[in-house]
């Protein structure tokens, strides 16, 4: 239908199964190229069964807090047809050949996974019935299943999955396409809130992170690396750290340029981390001059200026005339946004711990995305990716920092100069100034207005950093963002300019600013056509159809946005009359496949800005897998995009980073986060994933609400003293 | 030199520098892996332990300035009343998304319901208003908060 996502059609599951070690069955589907179905042999996931009936499965996706060691395996255990209390999860290794992708990256997990993954818990099932079906000698079509048991309805038997589970591995598993999955009535594990997994762990203070790794013989390390990124070790006097009472070594790690890869620094090692940071706060580094560290935050703004004030360097797209039909705009609004560099900030450090021993590799990695680190170890050490294995451990958050994997090489690069395994822990300055961070850009805005008020012409001059017609990484823009497409005469130009910082995606990477801006633009077009912000927005989106190719990630469906901006008007109480100092905000945004509206309530109070009361609602397709795990994700989203809204900047002086430390780079805290209403509106279409769709909507229903409240039109990110 | 410690009801010994953060010493030194590291700097709480019973951030405690007085961490705060219903509550909620700060948040809510059975929200924002989760479950937080001191059922 419009607005489906189709799974890659040149994928199929092939199923195999075979005894378990230990006994019981061991269950393994496989990913396969149609065309190669038989060579294939990459194991994609896997259920084990026990002679005493427990069930495990494997969680292939990295877990960073996003819920989705709950979410995936409760999608087998829906169609196994078992007790969710029975059921054990294991967080897999990283192994692309045996498991296929494992990201916590694009909210796609959902996505990818939701057809999938229960496919395997029926053919699980299939497997059992059979086998009981042949041990009764009855027809399997007279078996039905009870949680945990096969059961023969007629003479009243039941056997335990555990007794079957030997038998059942010596079969042929049907063709998964072939088996009918549960009508979503019949579910009863999802669709119901299942707790977090490791909620012990964690609440007792049980060894969980990745900072919590012990490998016997290991050592700790830290690597200072230089402000201006990539510059090198010019020279440095290794005694001083070397004297230090505990440091065992200290070294210079070459490194190269490339900003995604292996920089330079100085390691050094110690019995304990502490004496590993007293030995490097002992070392005077001279760092070697480096073409970017002229650069600063006021430069990018000067230059962004400039650019905007000529031609643009290119046109992306452009649909009608643009020119012509400002010319007959009843009304012109034109605005400047912009938004800054923000770090990610995952309150877990980086860090990596890495055993480098007879030409293996053996890592233990809080990533969201170890197969790019493989690849990075590899061609650092010099050693073939199958030397590598990857332990993927909980990451004390993701937010897209863990996408990016130097600590990764950092730690397999020092561990190999060490020769013992290390641990490499950043300090949290390393963390906040060498990030991969969201990078500031600036959008030109010009829109025109017949006098129905009607938007009848758009042109966005978008300015950001990059070389030629290529973006820095997360740098770009596209005019698949809404309301392109949706207006005869629109236009996107571009100008870039270059930049020596590295970037990277955050949180709904490029949209956690989209959004800000085009929403912020929007409720400036609605207040300049005398309509309501709700009004305006319905009108924009007009009938509900597709924009965009059906199937596309970027196809956008007006119908589904209308239905969310419709719930979360109704939900807010929209147009109540509210005392003067406060005001009401809406925002709505697509992105990762989710369509989210946001409305804020807000007071401003002699300069004081409060957050009185948030709604939301998403429309995620048509089931919500784990509704707890995803009011989670919603809320956290929208804080999260709170807190960046309010006070984050980071900001460069001579090239490096100015901010180091919680002091100066600030998250939400308790007092400041308001209740957040959450509801879902359910579509007939394949449910989706909720780590960053809630995100985009946020800023830009704060800034509207605080200009409701006041008059005071918000066109720069962060807020910061702007409201004294 | 050698620093005797009363941790969780048990004497241990560590042979540190007077200088390290008590923070490392529990973790390189003793092996208690529950206090976490953030910022090193008193600024995301993530640290936090009791010392007699009050929540402080071990990752700026020299070792030095302990003396004999009873530090009590995420590993051992379960055997106190308090800290268990604590513990609990979090449970019941389930508070956490990934974890990280989540030691440091149950320490400095059983120090608040130990100063104050009965907080207000007031009283929750000014004791928990240094403990930073950047997953924002701070709505979460609250509420279990309210769950342990019976404030709320579930």
């Amino acid at each position: 239908m419009d607005g489906e996502i189709l799974r890659d059609p040149t994928r199929r599951f092939v199923l195999q199964s075979g005894a378990a070690v230990g006994g019981g069955l061991l269950f393994s589907f496989t990913v396969a190229a149609e065309s190669q179905a038989a060579a294939a042999a990459m194991f994609n996931a896997y259920v084990r069964i026990g002679p005493d009936g427990g069930v495990t499965i494997a969680s292939k996706i990295p877990e960073v807090g996003q819920g989705i060691k709950t979410a995936m395996p409760m999608l087998i255990a829906e169609e196994l047809d078992v007790e969710w209390s029975a059921v054990t999860v294991e967080q897999a290794l990283a192994d692309f050949k045996t498991y296929g992708r494992q990201v916590a990256g694009g909210s796609m997990a959902t996505t990818l996974e939701y057809d999938g993954f229960r496919r395997v818990g029926a053919t699980v099932r299939a497997l059992l019935i059979a086998a009981a079906a042949q041990s009764w000698k009855v027809a399997p079509e007279t078996l039905t299943t009870e949680p945990g048991f096969v059961v023969h309805a007629a003479s009243k038997r039941r056997v335990a999955y555990g007794e079957l589970a030997g038998e059942a591995a010596k079969l042929t598993p049907p063709d998964p396409k072939t088996l009918a999955l549960k009508d979503p009535k019949a579910f009863r594990i999802i669709g119901q809130s299942h707790k977090s997994q490791n909620l012990d762990a964690i609440t007792t203070g049980q060894p969980l992170y990745g900072i919590d790794v012990r490998v016997p013989g290991m050592l700790f390390a830290t690597f200072a690396k230089a402000p201006v990124y990539a510059a090198k070790v010019a020279a440095v006097d290794l005694a001083p750290a070397k004297a230090v009472k505990g440091v065992k070594d200290a070294f210079v790690i070459e490194g190269g340029t490339n900003l995604q890869g292996l920089m330079p620094g100085v390691a050094v090692i110690a019995d304990t981390w502490w004496a590993a940071r007293k030995g490097r706060n002992a070392l005077e580094i001279q760092w070697a001059d480096h073409p970017t560290a002229a650069q600063s935050t006021a430069a990018f703004a000067a230059k962004a200026a400039a650019l905007a004030k000529g031609p643009a360097q290119r046109v992306d797209y452009a649909d009608g005339d643009v020119d012509a039909a400002l010319k007959g705009a009843v009304k012109v609004v034109s605005a400047a946004y912009s938004y800054p560099f923000i770090a990610h900030a995952n309150l877990e450090p980086q860090n990596c711990t890495a055993s480098v021993k007879d030409g293996k590799v053996e890592i233990w990695a809080p990533t969201q995305n170890p197969e790019p680190g493989r690849k990075l170890v590899a061609a650092a050490l010099n050693v073939p990716e199958e030397a590598i294995t990857i332990h993927l451990i909980r990451g004390g958050g993701g937010f897209g920092r863990r996408l990016n994997n130097d600590y990764m090489v950092e730690a397999a690069a020092i561990a190999a100069k060490a020769g013992v395994p290390v641990q490499l822990i950043w300090t949290r300055e390393d963390d906040i100034q060498h990030d991969f961070y969201r990078p500031g850009a600036w959008h030109n805005f010009t829109a025109g207005l017949d006098a129905a008020g009607k938007v009848v012409a758009w042109n966005d001059h978008f300015v950001s950093f990059g070389e030629g017609t290529t973006f820095a990484p997360s740098a770009g823009f596209n005019a698949s963002q809404f309301p392109g497409r949706a207006i005869d005469n629109y236009r996107l130009e571009v100008s870039v300019m270059p930049l020596g910082v590295p970037t990277g995606p955050l949180r709904a990477p490029g949209n956690n600013a989209f959004g800000f801006v085009l929403q912020s633009f929007t409720d400036e077009l609605a207040l300049a056509a005398g309509k309501d912000p709700v009004d305006f927005r319905r009108e924009l989106l007009g009938e509900p159809r597709l924009l965009g190719k059906p199937g596309e990630r970027d196809s956008f469906h007006t119908g589904r946005m209308r239905g969310v901006v419709d719930k979360v008007a109704q939900m807010s109480g929209w147009g109540r009359k509210l005392p003067k100092g406060s005001g009401l905000g809406v925002s709505c945004h697509y992105s990762h496949l989710g369509y989210v509206a946001v409305v804020m309530q807000v007071t401003v109070k002699d300069g004081a800005l409060k957050i009185d009361k948030v709604w939301t609602a998403a429309d995620v397709g048509r089931q919500i897998i784990n509704p707890k795990g995803a009011d989670q994700q919603m809320q956290g989203s929208i804080l999260d995009a709170i807190s960046s809204t309010l006070r984050q900047e980071i900001t460069f002086e001579g090239g490096a980073a100015v901010q180091s430390n919680f002091g100066d780079f600030q998250l939400l805290r308790m007092s400041e986060a308001p209740p957040i209403e959450v509801a879902y509106v359910l579509s007939d279409n394949n449910p989706t994933g909720l780590g960053e769709p809630a995100y985009p909507p946020a800023p830009a229903a704060l800034c509207n609400a605080i200009f409701a409240a006041t008059g005071k039109r918000i066109r720069s990110l962060p807020i910061g003293d702007q409201l004294a | 030199m050698a620093f005797t410690l009363t941790i969780n009801g048990e004497a241990r010994t560590a042979d540190v520098d007077g200088d390290t953060p008590l923070l490392w010493v529990l973790r390189d030194t003793l092996g208690l892996l529950g206090a976490k590291f953030g910022c090193g700097a008193a600024l995301c709480g993530a640290c936090t332990v009791h010392i007699d019973g009050f929540p402080v951030r071990s990752c700026v405690t020299p070792v030095r300035r302990i003396g004999t007085k009873a530090i009590t961490t995420i590993e051992g705060v379960g055997a106190t009343p308090v800290g268990a219903k604590v513990q609990e509550a979090w449970k019941t909620i389930d508070v956490p998304q990934c974890g990280y700060c989540q030691a440091g948040q149950i320490m400095s809510a059983t120090a608040l319901l130990n100063a104050k059975s009965q907080p207000t929200d007031e009283d929750i924002d000014a004791a928990m208003d240094g403990n930073l989760c950047r997953c924002t479950t701070y709505l979460r937080i609250r509420e279990a908060i309210k769950v342990a001191a019976g404030q709320k059922g579930v």
